[in-house]
């Protein structure tokens, strides 16, 4: 059992708490890099899509499970940083500034959404979101010249200094860049002013207003960097599947995003990362053990959209904190076994509180 | 004279697809005012009431009236159940939670409604299929008409038993102030219960109402989606509301489809939801609310 | 010198009159305590001052200037802080956290050094971390520093909604019924810590109150409202047996 003694402020600034933190993180980044030379094309094209959707994780749990702010329609996002670092391409702009050109666009396109839906609460912006989703999918499908609409449109192989990137690994290798700056990023954001301006929103906002927090500014930027990640997150996809089609941005992906904050566990970036894990991983798992399932369980249609629907409610119902809640569970049985009281973990019962009266 | 007729024709096909929005609507609004959560399934609960009267009447073969409101009555039980046993499990947690628990919800619907009925779309004859009626010299669906009377007259009821039952009125007063309620002797989380019962009940009855025009199939809950355009118009707050909201959705629906180019009018619901939020966005008809500090 | 001026402010919702052409000033470095029954319209002047609500009548003056139609959010870097009467603070932050957010209207720092965390970035939080652990320490609440607001009784939380008014380094500081809630020792700690406030960091504070035992062991001058109208105005003393603000809390007649 591992006690923390602090002697200087810089302590609770540090990004990793102790030389433990540091040694785990360490060894993890380097299993995830000489990964390829160990697993198969097949699995680091999967984990390379963890990686994707876990950026657009992060940027989606700043705005819902920081700030408070729920979007249902992220897809959107994914998918103009999709086209954007896609056209681009094809018109013969390097990789290097097409990449953060999406996410610059995104951001604007965030920051324009956000803007209006200042003063909506809850569930008026989850319906906004929804609906712009919605008209940004519609977009994609009519506006042919520039998307193909559902010819769809070929993603050209990106090049970095006349390196090509094929393949998964090169996906694998960029992928993951860009996650670990999107995450050294999120972690700056969360533990400078803005971080707590942010929790302040979700939690009072008329408080945080009368501490001296400009809500219109926060929110807005925090919707610009939300969508600028998605919007990187989106480049990468768009050579992930290599070919791209305008339905392929519509609710459901949406709610994917949403899913990966939930599952994962709000208000924690672990929590991103796992949820990816969990969402690009289960329909794998489902494909592997399909066949063996009892009773032609497996055969049914709708078996992954149910599963999903069941995992989701059970989450919610039973294990509100996510698989990040239940890995800080686990932590703290090992480390206080074998001490573990029966009411450990027992959560308190809580009362309604009115969202709308904020 | 050719082209008042078209006005008509579309204003009455508008109404109609405006009465199912409606309807829904109200499905959301019944449970908003009173727990303050959102049922992003609705549309799925329609699919399934759908369903079950399909499986009553065509099936079963029973007659359209008796099957209609046996579906209505065993949707009202499963939503009854929804909340004893699932929703008021997470009272307490954020609203999002509740929205993405009943997404999920959503999910785990359309996959047993897939697994129990089928992919297809289905469809049961109803006295209104296929039948017209002259007014005026105008030729006018009957299965549209009877959407729109039947969602007049489910308001004419519900407004009768809001405000002159005694449950109903225990509804009103729960909705308003929760521990008001309880201190009053009212069984608020049964009252809730009842509640969703309603609104499941309506939901069955719009997708019965509905069968004639579409058929009934796993992904008609979508429309749930344009339902929200509806209920955000009448500002979420009351039963008329949802229903002028929803005819003024289906209405302008219909004039979009005539008079935009192809394909526009996907997206009128969703730019009318966004237009309504920017610039009014506590409805037509709701007040504002604001925290005493 | 005065710092604060409310001149003839009246606020309407629908049709009540909940403030009707109040006016009142502050002197700099006194306590100023506002009394009334409950529903007379106390803390709506707070939540005017907050810019919370905006009056629709009469004029806010802080430090001779005009600050009736300043946004919400510059109230604090003006100089005024205040506590909320069923305690806003934000559950799911630590206490640590709460204070640093009280330290967000001296924040400088960009957004694009805070991305990127840049040393100034480093040394400014520093500094707040140095100035909230001033404030840990004028209060007392070292062993909380790192709980959650959730996990906190009643009577810390409150400590730590002044604890936070505090980081703000205002000059005026409004207190919205700084001991509901706290039994007769708490209280007393409150009043002292009021003391403390005036006396050593020389903050002007505006007092909403029930207590009259506090508000006669700390205020300077007090106002009685009632129905959103001023009784009286005076000394702790001529303002508890002023005629009219007995008949407000007894109704009526007093035997004497």
């Amino acid at each position: 059992m591992r006690y923390l003694f602090r002697t200087h402020y810089q302590q609770d600034i540090t990004l990793f708490r102790h030389n433990g933190d540091r040694f785990w993180y360490g060894l993890l980044v380097l299993l995830v890099l000489v990964a390829p030379a160990i697993l198969g094309e097949f699995y680091i094209g999967e984990l390379g899509a963890v990686f994707i959707f876990a950026i657009a994780g992060v940027g989606l749990m700043l705005l819902v499970g920081y700030t408070g702010l729920i979007s249902l329609g992220h897809a959107a996002f994914l998918g103009i940083g999709a086209y954007v670092n896609a056209v681009l391409l094809a018109k013969g702009v390097p990789f290097l500034v097409t990449l953060p050109l999406a996410g610059l666009s995104t951001a604007l396109c965030g920051a324009a959404i956000g803007r209006p839906t200042l003063r909506m609460s809850g569930l008026y912006l989850a319906i906004a979101t929804l609906a712009f989703g919605s008209i940004v999918g519609t977009v994609f499908q009519k506006w042919t010249a520039v998307t193909g609409g559902f010819d769809g449109f070929a993603v050209p192989t990106p090049t970095i200094f006349g390196y090509p990137i094929e393949g998964a690994t090169g996906i694998y290798y960029v992928s993951l860049l860009v996650l670990v700056f999107v995450l050294w990023v999120s972690a700056n954001l969360l533990r400078s002013p803005t971080g707590r301006a942010m929790v302040a929103i979700r939690d009072s906002e008329v408080s945080a207003q009368s501490m001296g927090i400009h809500l219109a500014r926060y929110k807005t930027l925090v919707f610009a960097v939300s969508a600028g990640m998605t919007g990187l997150a989106g480049g990468l996809f768009a050579h992930y599947v290599r070919y791209l089609a305008p339905d392929a941005f519509d609710v459901l992906l949406s709610v994917q995003f949403v899913t990966i904050v939930f599952v994962g566990g709000l208000g924690s970036l672990r929590g991103a990362i796992l949820g990816a894990m969990f969402v690009r991983l289960l329909p794998q798992l489902i494909a592997i053990v399909r066949d063996d399932l009892p009773f032609g369980i497996g055969r049914l249609p709708g078996l992954e959209p149910s599963l999903f629907g069941l995992v989701l409610v059970f989450v919610i119902l039973f294990q509100p904190g996510g698989l990040n809640g239940m890995w800080l569970k686990m932590k703290q049985w090992f480390r206080a076994f074998p001490f573990k009281r029966q009411t450990s973990f027992r959560r308190q019962k809580s009362y309604a509180r009115s969202e709308r009266l904020r | 004279m050719e082209d008042a007729a078209r006005i008509l024709q579309l204003i009455v096909n508008g109404a109609a697809a405006g009465c199912i929005y409606g309807l829904i609507a109200l499905g959301f609004v019944l449970i908003y005012k009173a727990t303050e959560m959102v049922n992003f399934a609705q549309g799925d609960v329609m699919m399934l009431g759908g369903f079950v009267a399909f499986s009553l009447i065509a099936t079963f073969h029973l007659p359209y009236w008796v099957g209609g409101l046996l579906a209505i009555l065993i949707t009202a039980a499963f939503g009854y159940a929804l909340d004893a046993f699932v929703l008021r499990r997470v009272i307490g947690q954020p609203q999002f939670a509740v929205v993405m628990l009943t997404l999920g919800l959503g999910f785990i619907f359309r996959a047993v409604a897939g697994i129990t009925w089928g992919y297809d779309s289905v469809a049961f004859n109803t006295p209104f299929t296929n039948k017209t009626v002259n007014v005026g010299g105008l030729v006018l669906g009957e299965d549209n008409l009877s959407i729109i009377v039947g969602t007049v007259l489910l308001c004419a009821v519900l407004y009768l038993f809001f405000s002159k039952t005694r449950v109903g009125v225990a509804m009103q007063a729960a909705s308003q102030n929760q521990l008001a309620a309880y201190y009053m002797g009212i069984p608020v989380r049964t009252i809730f219960s009842l509640i969703w019962a309603i609104s499941a009940g309506v939901a069955c009855l719009a997708g019965i109402l509905l069968s004639p025009v579409s058929m009934i199939d796993v992904n008609m809950g979508f429309l749930g989606i344009k339902a929200f355009a509806a209920a955000v118009i009448g500002g979420f707050g009351s039963i008329p509301g949802s229903l002028i909201g929803g005819v003024i959705v289906g209405i302008v629906e219909q004039f979009a489809g005539y008079k935009l180019p192809a394909g526009f009018q996907e997206v009128t619901s969703n730019a009318v939801l966004l237009l309504m939020l920017f610039v009014r966005p506590q409805g037509l008809f709701a007040e504002r609310m604001g925290k005493r500090v | 010198m005065i710092l604060f001026q409310a001149q003839d402010i009246s606020v309407r919702f629908g049709g009540i009159r909940a403030v009707d052409s109040v006016s009142f000033d502050v002197r700099q470095g006194e306590v100023f305590s506002i009394i009334g029954p409950n529903g007379a319209g106390k803390t709506t002047i707070f939540n005017l001052i907050s810019r919370i609500y905006t009056p629709t009548s009469g004029k806010l003056i802080f430090e001779d200037k005009e600050i009736t139609t300043t946004p919400a959010w510059q109230i604090a870097g003006l100089g005024i802080a205040r506590t909320f009467q069923n305690i806003e603070l934000f559950p799911n932050a630590t206490l640590l956290q709460n204070l640093l957010i009280g330290r967000h209207c001296h924040s400088r720092v960009g957004v694009i050094s805070e991305l990127v965390f840049l040393p100034s970035v480093r040394k400014a939080e520093l500094r707040h971390r140095e100035k909230v652990e001033d404030v840990i320490a004028f209060l007392g609440l070292q062993r909380y520093r790192d709980s959650l607001i959730a996990n906190l009784p009643y009577g810390v939380r409150k400590v730590v909604e002044l604890g936070r008014a505090l980081c703000i380094e205002p000059k005026l500081l409004l207190l919205d019924e700084p001991s509901s809630g706290l039994n007769v020792d708490e209280t007393e700690g409150m009043g002292f810590w009021i003391e403390d406030i005036k006396k050593d960091l020389g903050i002007t504070i505006i007092m909403v109150e029930h207590d009259m035992s506090l508000v006669n062991q700390v205020s300077d001058r007090v106002m009685a409202l009632n129905y959103g109208k001023v009784l009286a105005m005076g000394t702790p003393h001529e303002v508890q047996t002023h005629p009219e603000v007995i008949k407000a809390y007894l109704g009526g007649e007093v035997a004497a």
